[in-house]
């Protein structure tokens, strides 16, 4: 079968329902392979509950070539055959559906819950977060370690378990569902007030990134474009989010190598930079920023004087106390050949954002899959090689000289104009796509309505549900005390993959 | 090595002196709501109508800030500017009901622990953090009073890995069902006798996602809350401000020493 039967739309466009062709399983797992080997990748693979005994699943591929979307449904009943072992990028896909609708992909190599809710319609039924089997190593030398939910530290719960041969670790299993407030579930019945609230804190730190995939898609299915301003400061505080997460993260990186005064030196420099996006509207994280429909606080002049000003005075500090650390041989001596993620599994995995890009993979969207400020911009792709820890510390170092630009840039040359549109009612039985790139990489939004016009079905796909694997992946054949370096060069989200 | 320390020597970062400069907040910041019910129009609900976690009540008018997540919708919508939010960022409070303000009942802050437990904690406090459902903005905006801005550990306050180790613990998330018997079992190995506090608007009433099935709307629901710090997230000078107010390291009120 060729790809062309998938139904090619542009993000910032919705698709009628109608037009997205319905396959049979065999010639949808047919099209996906062949696009996911031409490069494409799966954003997301999801069911629409429409209270029929069959369930329909829709899948929606990037096609980084010509920038479009594709997307075809398949039908399915209780059970399918498992399209895993040909196509790896839906590995959690089918856990996900299988664990909400009681769906069984047959030949699932590893089928156990995502996220253990408690309305589980799994074949396993609703267990206990963190429960078992897991994959175990057998042999009188081999040990197992079990870390978690609760760990050493400000940070979010998960479950590690590491099956080790002395110091090394043959295998990693990452168990995570502890921070599940049923974001999805709910999401469809909520108010479109508190919708925005819940979608401003699925990732507290990539509150930009998620609250811009959620307008793009309701402004696709509503038929509006939001002035060129809104769109230029929407990508001024994109931007902001990615460079105080990136400083904050190369901060976490030294600490963890006890390399202590870029540590210090860029914690402090984060939170400057948040301080900036509270300058823009109140909240550090960028609460209350956008909005379906446009931008919520303009930016005076003095305030844009203000940002240009002091990320001016920021970019010497930033470039001292990084390439301080980026040059130290200790510190090299920790991150270079740790962690390594080759470019072959990134891509078989589906990594996206940094971790793609420190393996040498172009995936960025807003170079791929450009939409509002971004289809003007230039957004170089910062790429390594070598996928290990450096790597990934070396893009990010990149990232924050080029967030510093397009920032510098965008501010620059604001348009002027109206700041807010009106959204209008949403186009029916329909669906449209979000997609930014947050700090981590890429936030996929896919919003589908019913033929009233009302939400029928929303999916959210943080891009640390397509990293934790890598990140368990890299640990194999690695020293268990470099999980935590390991660990912080990822920096994935716990709650934004527990949604 | 000599690049090291020429870069300290170059660094002149320093905490800022707080308690006794207040910090400079963004002008948009908003803290303490204010309500002049004289400008009240007859039977208008904009503000409560607005409201996204359903804060507000009117008639009487009164809002809780454990709910609130300052987004500042319902002043947008109030026609003549009756509602406001100042910059206060002092909003820590000891009891639940506290943190309900209306123009009647000025704002009550935090009070000290009673002396016993102040004379304990007062001079070193250790803090267990458990995200519950947290999205890690609050616990992201806990973690910076370690950096040398805020320096939380001048006052002797620190986090710490184990509960074994702890005073207490600091709170954040809804409490998900998923990590509710997690939570339970690391405030049980935390020592007698042990705080709670509950920081940001998930912790205290479940926030955006109060009413969500695999949520419990909140920690005090299952542990008993020495403070409740608001917010979305609570600005690291609002936990720092009610920790020290709950040691009893600031007597003041309003001002402080
Ligand atoms: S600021 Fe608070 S009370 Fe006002 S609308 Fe937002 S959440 Fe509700």
């Amino acid at each position: 079968m060729s790809t062309q039967e998938f139904f090619s739309f542009f993000p910032q466009s919705a698709a009628r329902w109608e037009d997205v062709p319905v396959l049979p399983l065999s010639s949808l797992a047919d099209g996906l392979a062949q696009l996911v080997q031409q490069g494409g990748r799966i954003l997301a693979f999801f069911p629409l509950p429409d209270g029929r005994q069959e369930l329909e699943l829709l899948a929606v591929v990037g096609d980084p070539d010509s920038g479009a979307l594709r997307a075809a449904r398949t039908r399915v009943s209780r059970t399918y055959p498992s399209l895993v072992s040909r196509i790896p990028q839906l590995h959690l896909f089918e856990r996900e559906i299988a664990e909400r609708y009681g769906v069984v992909p047959e030949g699932h190599p590893w089928l156990k819950p995502v996220r253990f809710p408690k309305s589980s319609q799994g074949p396993w039924g609703p267990l206990a977060p963190g429960t078992g089997p897991f994959f175990q190593l057998e042999g009188s030398q081999v040990h197992e370690v079990a870390v978690g939910p609760v760990h050493a530290g400000v940070i979010e719960p998960g479950h590690f378990r590491f099956q080790c041969l002395g110091e090394v670790v043959q295998h990693l299993e990452i168990v995570l569902g502890y921070q599940h407030r049923g974001v999805e579930e709910s999401f469809c019945q909520q108010p479109a007030k508190r919708r925005l609230a819940a979608v401003e804190t699925v990732a507290g730190d990539s509150t930009v990134a998620h609250t811009l995939a959620y307008c793009e898609a309701l402004e696709a299915l509503a038929g509006l474009q939001v002035s060129p301003r809104a769109a230029a400061l929407r990508a001024v505080a994109l931007e902001l989010e990615r460079l105080a997460n990136h400083v904050g993260d190369l901060g976490a990186l030294a600490g963890d190598v006890a390399f202590l005064p870029t540590a210090s030196f860029c914690g402090r420099l984060r939170g400057e930079i948040l301080n900036l996006t509270a300058e823009l509207c109140g909240n550090r994280f960028g609460r209350g920023l956008l909005q379906p429909g446009g931008f919520r606080y303009d930016l005076g002049a003095e305030t844009e004087t203000t940002i240009r000003q002091r990320l001016a005075d920021l970019e010497p500090e930033l470039a001292a106390s990084i390439e301080l650390m980026l040059e130290a041989p200790s510190v090299l001596g920790r991150f270079e050949g740790t962690g390594r993620l080759s470019a072959e599994a990134a891509r078989e995995l589906g990594t996206v954002g940094v971790a793609a890009r420190a393996s040498g993979l172009p995936v960025d969207s807003r170079a791929q899959f450009p939409s509002g400020m971004y289809r003007f911009l230039h957004v170089p792709m910062a790429t390594a090689s070598s996928g290990d820890v450096f790597a990934r510390a070396w893009v990010r170092w990149l990232e924050v000289q080029h967030s510093l630009k397009l920032v510098e840039e965008l501010l620059g040359s604001l348009p002027a104009g109206e700041l807010q549109g009106t959204i209008g009612p949403l186009q029916p039985s329909s669906l449209a796509v979000g997609l930014a790139e947050g700090f981590r990489g890429e936030v996929c939004h896919v919003a589908v309505t019913n033929e009233r016009g009302e939400l029928a079905a929303y999916k959210i796909v943080d891009p640390s549900f397509h990293n934790w694997s890598a990140l368990a992946y890299v640990m194999r054949g690695q020293d268990i005390s470099d999980f935590p370096l390991c660990n912080k060069s990822f920096n994935l989200s716990y709650c934004g993959f527990d949604l | 090595m000599w690049s090291v320390l020429k870069a300290r020597a170059k660094q002149t970062a320093k905490p800022y002196p707080y308690p006794q400069r207040l910090p400079v907040l963004p002008q948009r910041f908003r803290g303490l709501p204010s309500l002049d019910a004289s400008r009240c129009q007859e039977g208008c609900q904009a503000c409560a109508e607005a409201c996204p976690t359903d804060a507000i009540q009117v008639a009487p008018w009164q809002l809780d800030m454990g709910r609130c997540l300052f987004c500042g919708r319902c002043e947008e919508a109030c026609p003549p500017h009756a509602l406001t939010f100042t910059r206060e960022f002092r909003l820590a409070a000891r009891k639940r009901e506290d943190l309900v303000v209306s123009p009647e009942k000025q704002f009550q802050l935090a009070q000290a622990l009673d002396r016993e437990l102040a004379a304990l904690f007062g001079r070193s406090l250790r803090l267990r953090q458990v995200s519950a459902g947290g999205c890690n903005a609050c616990e992201a905006d806990a973690n910076v009073l370690g950096t040398v801005t805020f320096d939380m550990a001048r006052f002797g306050v620190q986090f710490v890995a184990s509960p074994r180790h702890a005073d207490g613990l600091l709170v954040t998330g809804p409490v998900t069902e998923n990590m509710r018997e997690a939570l339970l079992a690391t405030y049980e190995a935390v020592p007698q006798p042990k705080i709670v506090i509950a920081s940001g608007a998930c912790a205290i009433s479940g926030g955006p996602f109060a009413g969500f099935p695999a949520v419990h709307n909140g920690v005090d629901k299952f542990l008993p809350v020495n403070l409740y710090v608001p917010g979305c997230p609570p600005h690291p000078w609002t936990l720092l401000d009610g920790i020290l107010r709950l040691l009893g390291r600031l007597r003041e009120q309003r001002e402080n020493p």
